[in-house]
């Protein structure tokens, strides 16, 4: 692949820069378990990576960028300190530049698909982008709202749940994973899209790329620079493991089955 | 006490004779042994250095072609031989690593794991008796191939440190694979990264690191195994000077059958500045395939790491231009010895992977087999065996680490540390997967589990890169030839008693206490967490049983000590054991002091390990002195007569036909 020029600038390129939203999470592979007070999960000392569905989406962008139908991907996390690893990631993997929105401690533990949404939404016009790509949710939370405020935010038209992303003319063809079946729609730019499964296999970061990215700017800002209010109107109540899988009856009859159901006042 | 006595040659003498068997008994005054007591002395030392100059063992040889090291040298290995203590390179266990590296590194980790555990499919590997062609490329792409050759040069300038923990992942996931990365940048193309010019650098290295050549160390041949300095291929100089010709054949080269690079190792003629002489020696080149006259013999069949190539690999008259010599030409031998001992400490590294991974099969076997009406976990015999397995981890992965860092941090002098951890490392990573399908029982036997591959991927790393029983030696003989010249050096401060009296005393000093099996001072306290000073005492009085043992059998054998295997095997064993207490020492004491969760269960790791090391030098020690000894390696060396004559067992058979 090669950088675009300016030639083909005009004739290909849809968008000039596309946002990113890369969340840290608890690795996919953890065991999770509940704090004893009960407020939420262990996460100190515990395995963190990029959210896979970000993943799709980063991966998506560097494919875009390697077809140069955009020019600049920027990739943006928010949370603690720690989040810089997770846009170090992105970076290896082709994107350009990032952004760390800072959020310590207490306040990031209320950080929800509003508060980001407002701050994708600030990031969005003062970096003047054209596309913003997300994971369809976040494996810790399983939310699947910020793509869809962040839209509503700035009155964009949202391509939620892809499975593919195709150019067509001016307009963006999404298809849709929905209960139903797939759903294609054809959508202006700019746009808010969401990363689905099956969109694509994200690529491995090589251990050049890695060092590579070493050389990549990460600007660090806080959501009051965006004008952002992050105080949240959720508060977490408790968290509970889910409850203990009991062991099962065998039963040697339709009747017994039939008795016992009765029983447990079931019918 | 012996500052009052009037110091005259005759009166050191007595003081410093030791009388070999009679120890138990305190010091005596040797009368009989005055006139000749300071001719043994000098004797023996310097007689081993000229018995091991003239061996032809390659080890040996190093021994004395490396640069002997001086009393104050800081390696650890070398004091513990003396019976000292030198604790620069061992205490507090070293972290090199800075923010910045630390930080890269741990990027590189995740990728690299997400890698084997995702794209490379050992077990697939091993049935084509090759690295999928896939699983290549993606390693290629991932930069794998080019991981310590420096950045500027294409690659990842990783340091030791940073390449040890790589090398884990991949010696966790795949030994196979691990061995076809080794076998080109470990060893393949080292000497270009160690030797080579501005020049050469430049002209090899990128392609090298990019993966897009691979390397071969070409150094055995059928008749030159561990006596490398036998070999017999030729490297003959042009009338013009321009190039050599290359002649010979090389056996069990590891990439030797996909390789474009390749260090080869030839004798050539080479002139003597000083005296003119011309004399057969070795050198190294670095021969490209193109060169025409380089050809490969088919893969061979193996019992382990079958998706390694290895193959034999001719050179026929090949044209070799004098540019391409590696280092100085008749300095090949040096050169092969620095490349091997260079990368020692990333098989150490990679086998302390393979035994996280090996252990972490059997415990999950063992917490969810129940048998007996219990999960076997809570029996005794399996919780040894596990225990067992986590401590021999423990120490290799220390030793490792140890070692990348204290050679990250410029040392010089590592080569008897690097070749124990190789034959600590080999041998426990051998005895944990065995211990691991034990525990797994049948399903432990069958393919499909995994770690019978591991095994037998293993048996191959306790004779490569010098077998264990040679590297044995060579430990053995690096130390008594660093005790020799420690008392070449009592025996050189004898002739000017008055001048070295400081030193005089304290020698003769820990020599009394020795023998009348007093401390001689020497102490970890301080230097280890106090709730390791048990641990520490017990190793410290170790090293002086060491150093006490080593130089009574140096004057007792002076410089017949070289044949004397039997005794050196024992000595080697200890020396390995006690650098193993002391690694331990030192990592379970940092994690003390840093808090870390694990620590109380390191400290008992630490406690068990010592223990029980200390219990088995003490009885290697023992055996050494006693007058039994002797007989046994008699009689041992008197069976292996009988059977090599006989062509095999002699006994008669109990049937009597």
């Amino acid at each position: 692949f090669s950088l675009p020029t300016a030639a083909c600038l005009n004739s290909k390129t849809m968008a000039s820069r596309v946002l990113v939203g890369v969340k840290r999470v608890i690795d996919y592979a953890v065991k999770i378990r509940v704090k004893p007070d009960k407020t939420g999960v262990v996460t100190d000392g515990v395995k963190h990576s990029m959210n896979p569905f970000c993943e799709i989406a980063v991966e998506q962008a560097v494919r875009m960028k390697e077809k140069q139908l955009v020019k600049e991907i920027i990739a943006v996390s928010c949370g603690p300190q720690q989040c810089q690893e997770t846009i170090r990631t992105a970076l290896a993997m082709g994107a350009d530049r990032g952004i760390h929105v800072d959020v310590a401690g207490k306040d990031s533990e209320n950080l929800g698909p509003f508060q980001v949404s407002k701050i994708l939404a600030a990031l969005a016009k003062k970096e003047d982008v054209q596309l913003i790509i997300l994971g369809k949710q976040a494996i810790d939370d399983d939310c699947n709202q910020t793509g869809q405020m962040t839209s509503a935010l700035l009155d964009w038209p949202q391509g939620t749940f892809a499975s593919e992303v195709a150019v067509e003319g001016d307009k963006l063809k999404v298809v849709r994973e929905v209960d139903g079946g797939l759903e294609t729609i054809l959508i202006r730019l700019p746009a808010v899209l969401t990363a689905d499964l099956r969109l694509n296999e994200p690529r491995y970061a090589t251990l050049p790329n890695i060092m590579k990215a070493k050389k990549k700017k990460i600007d660090v800002m806080k959501p009051g620079d965006l004008a952002v209010d992050i105080s949240s109107n959720l508060q977490i109540l408790s968290t509970d493991e889910p409850p203990q899988r009991k062991a099962g009856v065998k039963l040697e009859s339709a009747e017994d089955l039939i008795a016992k159901l009765r029983e447990i006042g079931r019918i | 006490m012996m500052q009052s006595v009037c110091w005259t040659p005759a009166v050191c003498q007595r003081a410093l004779q030791v009388v070999t068997p009679t120890i138990a008994l305190g010091f005596r005054s040797p009368a009989c042994f005055i006139s000749n007591g300071r001719l043994y002395a000098s004797h023996s030392a310097q007689a081993v250095l000229e018995k091991a100059a003239s061996e032809s063992t390659a080890e040996v040889k190093t021994a004395t072609n490396m640069k002997v090291p001086s009393l104050e040298s800081k390696s650890f290995a070398v004091s513990m031989f003396k019976g000292q203590l030198s604790t620069e390179q061992v205490f507090p266990f070293p972290s090199v690593l800075n923010e910045e590296q630390s930080q890269f590194l741990k990027e590189l980790v995740g990728p690299v794991s997400k890698f084997f555990e995702e794209v490379n499919d050992p077990a697939k590997n091993d049935a084509l008796e090759k690295v999928e062609d896939g699983t290549m490329q993606g390693l290629k792409e991932m930069g794998a191939f080019g991981l310590q050759v420096p950045a500027d040069l294409g690659g990842l300038g990783l340091t030791n440190t940073q390449y040890a923990r790589l090398v884990e992942i991949v010696g966790m996931h795949d030994l196979g694979v691990g061995i076809t990365l080794g076998a080109h940048q470990s060893i393949g193309f080292k000497g270009i990264l160690l030797f080579g010019n501005k020049k050469q650098k430049e002209k090899y290295l990128p392609s090298l690191a990019s993966g897009e050549k691979i390397a071969a160390f070409c150094l055995t041949e059928p008749a030159s195994g561990s006596d490398a300095a036998s070999i017999k291929t030729t490297a003959v100089k042009s009338e013009c000077g321009q190039y050599y010709t290359l002649n010979g054949g090389k056996i069990w080269i590891s990439n030797g059958g996909i390789a474009d690079i390749f260090t080869v190792f030839a004798k050539s003629q080479v002139k003597d500045e000083t005296t003119g002489e011309v004399k057969d020696k070795i050198s190294a080149f670095i021969v490209e395939k193109d060169f025409g006259g380089v050809t490969s013999g088919p893969p061979e069949k193996k019992m382990g790491i079958k998706a390694s190539n290895t193959a034999e690999v001719h050179f026929d008259n090949v044209r070799v231009p004098a540019d391409n010599v590696l280092g100085e030409i008749g300095s090949g031998f040096k050169v092969a010895m620095n490349i091997l001992n260079n990368g020692r400490f990333g098989m150490a590294a990679a086998l302390s992977g393979t035994m996280k991974g090996v252990i972490s099969k059997a415990v999950d076997h063992a917490a969810n087999r129940t048998q007996f009406g219990n999960k076997i976990h809570n029996f005794g015999a399996i919780q040894e065996k596990v225990a067992r397995m986590a401590m021999l981890q423990y120490v290799s992965e220390s030793m490792a680490y140890m070692i990348s860092a204290n050679m990250d941090m410029g040392a010089t002098e590592f080569q008897i540390e690097a070749a124990i951890s190789k034959i600590f490392a080999s041998e426990a990573a051998w005895n944990v997967s065995d211990e691991c399908i034990q525990i797994m029982g049948g399903m432990g036997f069958m393919k499909d589990a995994g770690v019978e591959r591991v095994m037998r991927d293993l048996r191959i790393f306790r004779i490569f890169e010098g077998t264990n029983d040679i590297l044995r030696l060579f430990v053995a003989l690096n130390g008594f030839q660093n005790a020799g010249n420690q008392l070449k050096n009592i025996q050189k401060a004898l002739k000017n008693p008055i001048g070295n009296a400081g030193l005089l005393v304290s020698e003769i000093g820990k020599r009394i206490k020795r023998r009348a099996g007093m401390s001689t001072g020497l102490s970890l306290k301080g230097v280890v967490h106090p709730e390791l000073n048990s641990s520490g005492e017990l190793t410290v009085k170790a090293i002086e049983e060491l150093g006490g043992v080593v130089e009574i059998l140096l004057l007792k054998h002076g410089k017949k000590i070289v044949d004397e295997q039997f005794v050196l095997m024992r000595v080697a064993d200890s020396a390995i054991d006690l650098y193993a207490m002391v690694v331990v020492l030192s990592r379970a004491s940092r994690s003390l002091s840093q808090g870390l969760p694990s620590a109380e269960h390191e400290k008992v790791l630490c406690e068990t390990w010592c223990t029980e090391t200390y219990a088995r030098i003490t009885k290697n020690m023992k055996e050494l002195n006693s007058s039994s000894s002797k007989q046994l390696f008699r009689n041992l060396r008197a069976i292996s007569k009988a059977v090599v004559e006989n062509g095999g067992i002699v006994s008669a058979h109990p049937l009597g036909f």
